[in-house]
């Protein structure tokens, strides 16, 4: 995620929001985004044990059409779209032909012929470009980036707090995991999957941009907590969840990040041949979590020693308010066993934990 | 209006960076008190501020003797490592045994029981190289 500072850095629709909140912003992607609002572990707090948001609008989102669009997703992404029925959505991945990963998106299936795809925001230029590369289905392919926003509710509370505020309380209620409701929040129409990046309930509500600020001053009147992309990372880890650039990138097989689940056994796709070899094969390494019996703050990079002998490197480190510990993802090598302790090499000093399955949070 | 309160988290409404007259302080964001010839050391509301939650802090020894301007521990926070460096030259004659279990002190109360150190200092030692209030505050505006 290089921050060029010489280019200006880019707005979302709720900009002028984060700074009137008093938020620390920083450059990400490309943008200038809210890192806290106030604080990193109570923003954490506030999506574990009741309702926050974030604004991620930085996030691509693309609108693709055409009588052909299956077969294109079908060959372009790792999932089986084919299981997908009309609004419904799936994690996927975005291969390379050498098996590594161009990136990690959601693709959800409106209708048979309309598909829509909400891809990371370092990743944008070169997911358009890399998907257009490929189009050779007469695929129409919408970048809805800057007409849209997207603010993801997430918690406990959040359906509860988002089906008061909707005209279609049932439906938001009852909904499940990547089901995508078209409702009202707040008067303003939103496209809403039933997804997340925290491991808790809530939606991913996607509205025109000039309706943003009211949809987001309307969640907080409504007691929504504003959470920043400090907090965002913590829960993300917490729940297990890869970070594209940390856990995944061009070079590495999602394989090792243990992303299998997301990758078609059965169909032909951009990519299949040198993923199936390493699933025949078995990855060299794979992604663990290392739990910190200490509070100090693990980064990535750093070595990952069982019985004074390195076995891996951290790829994305927190605090976890959850554990009241620091916690980490690690590649190690894969026969390295989980359970068993481990020493990370923290600025000169050796800090002990344990290597244990890299869900840490798993809502109840 | 902000609400009072958030689902499940208390909101404050941001608050001006606070900068005690009496206290002397670096351009790296320490602050030093002088007792007679003991001087109590901390990080500034402001270095609070910018670290977010602190959740570690890493201290000398009682004994150790520290060089002004050396690094002598790290703070670190949910977000970021950050070195410490000794404001003046002398001997470590006592740590805040609080921030073992309470760092977020250094946060809540950076000047009071967030404190980190306590340092005799060295003899001869001139404390014309510490901002004033108005020089530090000065200093963050570059």
């Amino acid at each position: 995620m290089a921050d060029t500072p010489s280019i200006p850095l880019l707005t979302t629709p709720l900009t002028e929001e984060h700074i009137a909140l008093g938020a620390r912003m920083v450059g990400f992607a490309g943008y200038s985004m809210p890192v806290q609002y106030q604080s990193v572990i109570a923003e954490s707090k506030a999506v574990r044990e009741g309702a926050g948001m974030f604004d991620v609008s930085h996030m691509a989102r693309l609108i693709l059409t055409g009588d052909k669009v299956l077969e294109y997703l079908e060959w372009i992404t790792s999932n089986d779209v084919s299981k997908l029925t009309d609004g419904k959505g799936q994690y996927s991945l975005l291969p390379n032909s050498q098996g590594g990963t161009v990136d990690d998106i959601i693709v959800y299936r409106i209708t048979e012929n309309e598909f829509r795809m909400v891809v990371n925001a370092s990743n944008h230029a070169k997911d358009v470009s890399h998907i257009t590369n490929l189009n050779t289905f007469a695929v129409e392919i919408q970048d809805v980036t800057n007409e849209t926003a997207m603010i993801a509710v997430q918690g406990p509370k959040a359906k509860e707090v988002l089906a008061k505020m909707s005209d279609q309380p049932e439906t938001i209620s009852l909904a499940d995991l990547f089901d995508v409701v078209h409702c009202k929040i707040a008067e303003i129409e939103c496209f809403a999957p039933c997804s997340g990046y925290t491991g808790e309930d809530g939606f991913e509500l996607i509205c025109a941009s000039d309706k943003a600020a009211s949809l987001w001053k309307a969640l907080l009147g409504a007691g929504v907590a504003p959470c920043g992309l400090g907090s965002r990372d913590v829960l993300r880890v917490e729940a297990g969840l890869p970070l594209y650039g940390h856990e995944l990138d061009d070079d590495r097989s999602p394989l090792e990040a243990g992303l299998g689940w997301v990758i078609s056994k059965t169909k032909s796709f951009v990519g299949s041949e040198p993923i199936n070899q390493v699933r025949a094969e078995g990855a060299k390494t794979k992604l663990v979590g290392v739990q910190l019996e200490g509070k100090r703050l693990p980064l990535a990079g750093m070595e990952v020693r069982v019985d004074g002998k390195a076995v891996g490197v951290i790829s994305s480190g927190i605090y976890s308010p959850l554990l009241e510990k620091g916690a980490a993802f690690a590649f190690v090598a894969s026969e390295t066993k989980l359970g068993v302790s481990c020493v990370v090499e923290m600025r000169g000093k050796e800090e002990p934990g344990t290597l244990v399955n890299k869900r840490f949070f798993k809502r109840a | 209006m902000l609400p009072k309160q958030c689902l499940g988290l208390l909101w404050y409404p941001g608050k001006v960076v606070n900068i005690p007259s009496e206290l002397k302080y670096t351009k790296s964001h320490e602050w030093v008190k002088i007792e007679g010839d003991t001087a109590v050391i901390g990080i500034t509301d402001h270095a609070q501020s910018e670290l977010g939650d602190v959740v570690f802090v890493d201290l000398p020894s009682p004994g150790r003797i520290v060089q002004a301007e050396e690094s002598f521990g790290t703070v670190e926070s949910v977000k970021t490592v950050s070195d410490l460096y000794a404001p003046i030259a002398g001997e470590v004659l006592e740590v805040n045994d609080m921030l073992g279990a309470q760092s977020e002190l250094v946060n809540s109360d950076p000047y009071g029981n967030g404190w980190l150190l306590k340092i005799k200092i060295a003899d001869g030692t001139s404390l014309d190289g510490l901002l004033s209030a108005e020089g530090y505050e000065a200093s963050l505006d570059n």
